[in-house]
């Protein structure tokens, strides 16, 4: 057989799968002052983000997944990435910038494996909001969506953690897409995408 | 790893369920009559030559399912054109008729429940039955989707994913005693349990020949006397007008080799093959902890296994596997290209967990317990890596 079919994915992907780096292991007592968790068991992806923040950077990061090979290469990845890094600028890292450094992963994979993202600022926003800065980068990283209205994929993201898991109840969180319209395809695939990860 | 040293590299195809390879008789047989090239319909010396072959092949089918008539069998292209050619005659038969109910599982093949979906959405009432938790038909369920309105009913005698095998003659008595056509996917069932069109009391038969060791392309309805057949492809009078196109010479000829082996071999196969799959299914349960086997204890395929891993997802196990040369299938999202996992499993009532972390092993005659050894000595250090690194508690 040759070589081409040895594997899946690319050979970064591989790498951080079969040996991936920074994996908590309970025994060693990860000292962390943030935790996130993202994405849920029913849709088979789940990611926990530990960090070790020090002067708004990240000295050491950890973390778990439950998700498959695409899943744990990539939270792997972002892990390497982010130490050493501010948290301002973790904050604004994409799914896209990841799946790069990993060489590329198939489109199918992207939305539904590359949650480290949101696991990350979610651990990030668990550390500002323990020290009373809830909320100081709301505004990092965001594309508007709906040009009109003003409004983010991060809005979009919200609304669908409170609940909105179509297009009527996220324009009743957000009032989306009201003007011009012009904005639905691309919110309805945000949507998909965010009811998939957050919802129940 | 270590411990595992003892155990040299080899590849371990476990996924007879998806395809078997073509097996050497088989090969030869078909290599040996491609001088057969002749169109089978025509009358000179060479047709007729290739008919008779054809025709050799036609009772050597009907025979693995215990048709005392060779011209009950036709051949189609396989399994999705043999399920789809009983919906379309349902469609026609339907919408002149009174009896319009159709009464499926919900845990058939995509080509049955597509097919069916199709007569939904064509106004036909459907019914996709439930399982219990060994996925099985609930008889009384049955009873009460079943009346004077029903038209067809279809269950898969065994499923491709659990393996578990239904009471095809009580579902049978059921479907006929209603006046119903009866109709079951026999694609995993044929050449691993025995398959009996008079006690079952079907009146449609599905077959697939590359799940027996034959080629690809080629598969088989076993239709009753006096059933009707409205042809999926028109043309010309081919399988008595059931089916136009050309002969298939040599995926028949292949085709009747498989079914007349597979016949023979039955309880040799039952035998060797459930043995191998008893070692491999202990070993897993004395090697992962809080592993689970679904599908039914006894009703169950003889090469099937089916079993959920807490704690790690299905497409990781799958590509762990495969790094350590072993093939085998999921019913996790991740591998399935949509959100949801297996609906087979779904059915059985698993929770998400249970169900995103399913392996299928299917074993086959060419399966050796070294091989089983070797997939049960990797197993467990795969399950226990992705659960170290997992989020879920189990």
């Amino acid at each position: 057989m040759s070589d081409a079919f040895s594997w899946i994915y690319s050979d970064t992907v591989k790498e951080h799968f079969t040996n991936p780096k920074n994996v908590f292991r309970p025994d060693e007592g990860f000292d962390h002052n943030a935790e996130g968790l993202t994405g849920n068991i029913k849709c088979g992806d789940q990611m926990l983000f530990m960090l070790q923040i020090e002067n708004d950077s990240i000295r050491d990061v950890r973390w778990k997944t439950y998700g498959c090979a695409s899943a744990i290469a990539s939270t792997s990845m972002l892990s390497e990435v982010i130490k050493g890094m501010k948290l301002k600028e973790a904050y604004n890292i994409k799914p896209e910038d990841i799946v790069k450094r990993l060489d590329g992963l198939p489109s199918n994979k992207i939305h539904c494996s590359v949650l480290g993202d949101k696991a990350l600022r979610a651990a990030i926003d668990n550390y500002l909001e323990k020290n009373g800065r809830a909320g100081e980068f709301r505004n990092e990283g965001v594309k508007i969506i709906c040009t009109c209205l003003n409004i983010s994929d991060r809005d979009i993201e919200d609304a669908v953690k409170q609940g909105a898991r179509d297009w009527i109840g996220l324009q009743e969180k957000t009032k989306i897409g009201t003007v011009c319209g012009g904005c639905k395809e691309a919110a309805e695939e945000l949507l998909h995408e965010y009811v998939h990860i957050f919802g129940e | 790893m270590a411990e595992q040293s003892q155990n040299t590299h080899r590849t371990v195809y476990m996924d007879y369920n998806a395809t078997t390879p073509l097996r050497q008789e088989v090969k030869e047989e078909m290599i040996k009559d491609l001088e057969l090239f002749a169109n089978a319909s025509s009358l000179h010396e060479a047709g007729r030559k290739a008919r008779f072959r054809i025709e050799e092949a036609r009772a050597s089918v009907a025979k693995l399912v215990s048709a005392n008539d060779p011209d009950n069998i036709i051949f189609t292209s396989g399994g999705s054109e043999s399920n789809n050619t009983v919906f379309a005659t349902m469609f026609h038969l339907g919408r002149k008729g009174k009896r319009r109910g159709i009464v499926t599982s919900q845990i058939e093949h995509p080509c049955v429940l597509n097919a069916a979906m199709w007569l939904k959405d064509e106004g036909f009432p459907v019914t996709f039955l439930g399982v219990d938790e060994y996925g099985r038909i609930r008889m009384d369920e049955l009873e009460k989707a079943v009346g004077p309105d029903t038209l067809l009913v279809s269950v898969m005698a065994a499923n491709n994913e659990i393996g578990t095998i239904q009471d095809m003659a009580a579902i049978g008595k059921i479907a006929k005693g209603a006046g119903a056509w009866f109709h079951s996917d026999a694609t995993q069932a044929a050449g691993k349990v025995p398959v009996n069109v008079d006690s079952w009391g079907v009146d449609y038969l599905t077959l697939s020949c590359h799940k027996l060791y034959g080629p690809k392309g080629i598969g088989g309805l076993y239709i009753r006397k006096k059933a009707p057949v409205e042809p999926l492809i028109r043309g010309g009078h081919q399988e008595h007008g059931h089916r136009a196109g050309t002969y298939n010479n040599q995926g028949i000829y292949g085709f009747g080799l498989a079914a007349e082996l597979a016949f023979n071999e039955l309880a040799d196969y039952n035998k060797n093959v459930g043995a191998l799959r008893s070692r491999l299914k202990d070993a897993i349960l004395n090697t992962v902890p809080k592993a689970k086997i679904n599908g039914h204890p006894e009703a169950v395929l003889p090469n099937t296994l089916n079993v959920s891993f807490p704690g790690a997802e299905g497409e990781a196990i799958l590509l762990s596997l495969d790094l350590e040369g072993i093939r085998v299938s999921t019913g996790s999202a991740c591998a399935s290209g949509s959100l949801d996992p297996s609906h087979v499993l779904l059915a059985i009532g698993l929770g998400p967990e249970l169900a995103h972390g399913s392996i299928r092993f299917s074993l086959g005659r060419d399966t050796s317990t070294g091989d089983v050894d070797y997939v049960a000595s990797k197993i467990a250090p795969v399950i226990a890596r992705l659960r170290a690194m997992s989020t879920v508690e189990f």
